[in-house]
């Protein structure tokens, strides 16, 4: 399970990411694919001006919207209530997989097809619906694919990313009964999309996440290609859809630039197969669509960044995965690696609010800041400023704390480190002597030089300083 | 602070003094790319000071997460440069800590804050300023050469200046620059990150290495020091595994490059 705290999460994620780093197969896999988004993206943005002006509309309709969250939480729900949506409030992953229980319990559900969300993975919602006795299965073809494997999902967008194509043939060969080993990718989409489609009939609830909400009009939008998000959301006679509270936008005007940079920053898509707009449950004399519909709004730790000025970006997100596309750690270690149901940048700042810092902090450190994620971002989160913050949080004393789990990073080791390094660099006699002796001495034994060495040849330093060069320059 | 770029800045006339602020690596370990730069710029009739209190801008400590000590550093080489003259900075990386993280560093102090906010008007990374203040413009007196330019992320997202080392290099009429397959991509070293993770940096270095070494580039030119020594230490250390006698990968940092090139004599 992703949700369990680590006692030792930097030698949790250091074990994780060796074991990826050391596997190449996966490696080739996942560079692969992020080649191929990247270029995909990068079509669909020819024009670097007009890609900045989106950046700055995206940006500033999702801050302006989180600046108002509360009072257009209160509209959405008031909204919805009148068009027959009942919402619901949920401030953890396990009381929002409550309310789904009782929903379920409540109409005699037995099985939830699921559409895919990335909040049903962020509160374990299987887990929690097998305990229960209800039978969830997922109904998007990557997501099957996984689940089919008894794995989680290593991207938002594409969850299983890190499956070869013989990967996956084995897997069905092996798990759906009567189903052949073949290599044949439009062969394979056939097998799992039969085994999917048969099992809709049955369900009795349908589930799904959300991309949007909006408050003027008490609207779940939902964006995806392959049709089972709308089949869940028509087909069973109940749709719960379960997001979180940070989704909501003021006017419907706004859905459509960030629908625009959601599927071109996603997957390069202009638009998607499907967009869906769910406003209200089957009216009289209506042919389809569910009786009831359903909203679950999850808190799980958004509230903390929300709290936070500077972290409250962290809530712009939209999901889009370009961040993990353009991350060059992500590229090596994969998603998996993280630990976490959201992985890449946009997991090392949005985790730690879910999972508490103490959990998550080796992966505010995972990072060159190298800003390749903020310079992708649609909705302009400054990442790596976040990045740095987190760094500073995992590492607060007690009394500069502010996050859930801040300070839990913090060694005594580390902060003698820098008070030695302070003082060799901000007192100016102390920085002449020690470089002094380091050009006297012409090397760094390979200690000092400590995890350089592991991989490159050691640093020399020069004979002389240029300060030294300097004065033998003067006349 | 966004990734500002160097779009709409206004750069002030060639100036006849400047400060150098060749920073704690140029210093310890290629102290040639501080002398080079200096040469370059009194070419160009301009005096160089190098104040000699300088240290480090304070880096290493701010993106490893101690704010605190960052700022003990960063706040000394606030008060280094009495006069109003620009300050050069070799290097794309402390440039854009001293132009773009200064002001987030001392956001709580007004005094400082203040303070940092004009010295970021005067930070400009060098090749920047050789372009866009300096106008360079001198013959290439090297013979038919091909290069790998790395342009460090900072440079690159914060400072705009791979823009100008391109233009710098495209001046040369020799030189050809060539594209290694993910140009842009990062080189991995990020500070302590390659000490947190070595193997992850590793991964990135080596994939950097073998897009360089694809190509038909003599060497790779940075303005950055970190990249160059991350980049030509992981190509010798495969080297020493490979038991090769000679480097397979030369590295200069681009004020070297652009000196040597542009100087009759020292060919
Ligand atoms: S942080 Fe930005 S780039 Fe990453 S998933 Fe969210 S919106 Fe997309």
């Amino acid at each position: 399970m992703s949700q369990v705290i680590h006692f030792h999460p930097d030698a949790d994620f250091k074990a994780r990411s060796l074991a990826a780093v050391q596997d190449p197969g996966q490696r080739k896999n996942f560079r692969g694919a992020m080649d191929f988004l990247q270029d995909k993206r990068r079509v669909q943005f020819p024009d670097q001006l007009e890609l900045e002006g989106l950046r700055d509309i995206g940006s500033a309709i999702r801050r302006n919207s989180l600046a108002r969250l509360p009072e257009l939480l209160v509209q959405l729900e008031t909204r919805m209530t009148a068009n027959g949506i009942q919402v619901h409030w949920a401030a953890t992953a396990d009381e929002a997989n409550a309310i789904a229980i009782e929903i379920a319990r409540r109409v005699n559900a037995r099985t939830i097809a699921k559409g895919k969300s990335m909040v049903s993975e962020e509160i374990e919602f299987n887990h929690a619906m097998k305990a229960a006795g209800i039978e969830a299965f997922e109904t998007d073809m990557g997501e099957y694919i996984v689940e089919l494997a008894g794995e989680k999902p290593s991207h938002i967008i594409m969850p299983a990313i890190h499956k070869t194509k013989q990967a996956i043939a084995a897997l069905f060969a092996e798990k759906i009964p009567g189903v052949a080993y073949t290599e044949d990718v439009d062969e394979l989409i056939k097998i799992g999309r039969q085994a999917l489609r048969r099992k809709f009939a049955d369900a009795d609830i349908g589930l799904s996440g959300a991309n949007f909400l909006v408050a003027e009009t008490g609207t779940i939008c939902l964006v995806e290609n392959e049709g089972n998000g709308r089949l869940c959301t028509t087909v069973p006679r109940v749709h719960i859809a379960v997001t979180g509270i940070e989704k909501v936008l003021e006017k419907l005007e706004h859905v459509l630039p960030l629908y625009s940079l959601l599927t071109r920053s996603a997957t390069g898509q202009s638009i998607t197969t499907y967009f869906n707009l769910i406003s209200r449950p089957r009216q009289p004399g209506e042919k389809d669509g569910p009786e009831e519909v359903h909203l679950i709004l999850l808190d799980n730790g958004r509230s903390q960044a929300y709290a936070d000025e500077q972290l409250r970006a962290t809530l712009q997100c939209i999901r889009c995965g370009a961040c993990m596309n353009h991350c060059p750690v992500y590229a090596r270690i994969g998603g998996h690696a993280y630990g976490t149901t959201y992985p890449g940048p946009i997991g090392a700042i949005v985790s730690p609010h879910m999972m508490g810092l103490d959990a998550t902090y080796p992966l505010a450190f995972a990072s060159t800041l190298c800003g390749a994620c903020v310079e992708v971002c649609p909705v302009k989160i400054p990442i790596t400023d976040i990045l740095v913050r987190l760094r500073n949080e995992a590492q607060a004393r007690p009394e500069t704390a502010s996050l859930r789990g801040s300070g839990a990073g913090r060694s005594k080791l580390a902060s003698a480190f820098w008070a030695g390094w302070t003082l060799v660099y901000s007192r100016l006699k102390v920085y002449r002597l020690t470089s002094w002796l380091l050009s006297r001495g012409h090397a760094l034994s390979p200690i000092e030089q400590g995890a350089w060495t592991y991989s490159r040849t050691a640093l020399k330093p020069a004979p002389k300083r240029l300060r030294d060069l300097l004065k033998d320059r003067k006349p | 602070m966004g990734l500002d770029k160097t779009q709409g800045r206004v750069y002030p006339p060639k100036p006849r003094d400047v400060y150098l602020y060749a920073t704690c690596l140029v210093d310890q370990f290629a102290p040639e790319a501080g002398m080079d730069t200096i040469l370059l710029l009194e070419r160009e009739g301009i005096r160089v000071h190098y104040p000699e209190s300088q240290t480090c801008c304070g880096q290493p400590a701010y993106s490893s997460g101690y704010p605190d000590e960052a700022r003990a550093v960063a706040s000394r080489q606030l008060t280094i440069f009495p006069e109003p003259w620009p300050v050069v900075v070799p290097s794309g990386s402390c440039a854009a800590m001293m132009r773009h993280h200064y002001p987030q560093l001392f956001a709580a102090d007004p005094l400082l804050l203040a303070r940092s906010q004009a010295l970021a008007e005067r930070i400009f990374e060098l090749t920047e300023f050789l372009v866009h203040v300096v106008n360079f413009k001198q013959p290439d007196y090297g013979s038919d050469c091909t290069i790998a330019l790395h342009t460090s992320c900072h440079a690159r997202r914060e400072m705009g200046s791979h823009e100008t080392s391109v233009a710098l290099l495209d001046s040369l009429a020799q030189v050809t620059v060539v594209q290694q397959a993910r140009i842009e991509e990062c080189c991995g070293f990020g500070g302590t990150f390659a000490m947190r993770y070595p193997e992850i940096s590793e991964a990135i270095v080596s994939d950097k290495v073998a897009a360089i070494q694809a190509t038909s580039a003599e060497r790779v030119v940075s303005a950055d020091c970190g990249c160059l020594f991350n980049i030509t230490g992981r190509a010798a250390r495969l080297d020493e595994i490979a038991q090769l006698d000679t480097p397979s990968l030369a590295g200069e940092h681009i004020a070297s490059f652009l000196l040597r090139r542009t100087s009759k004599a020292t060919l």
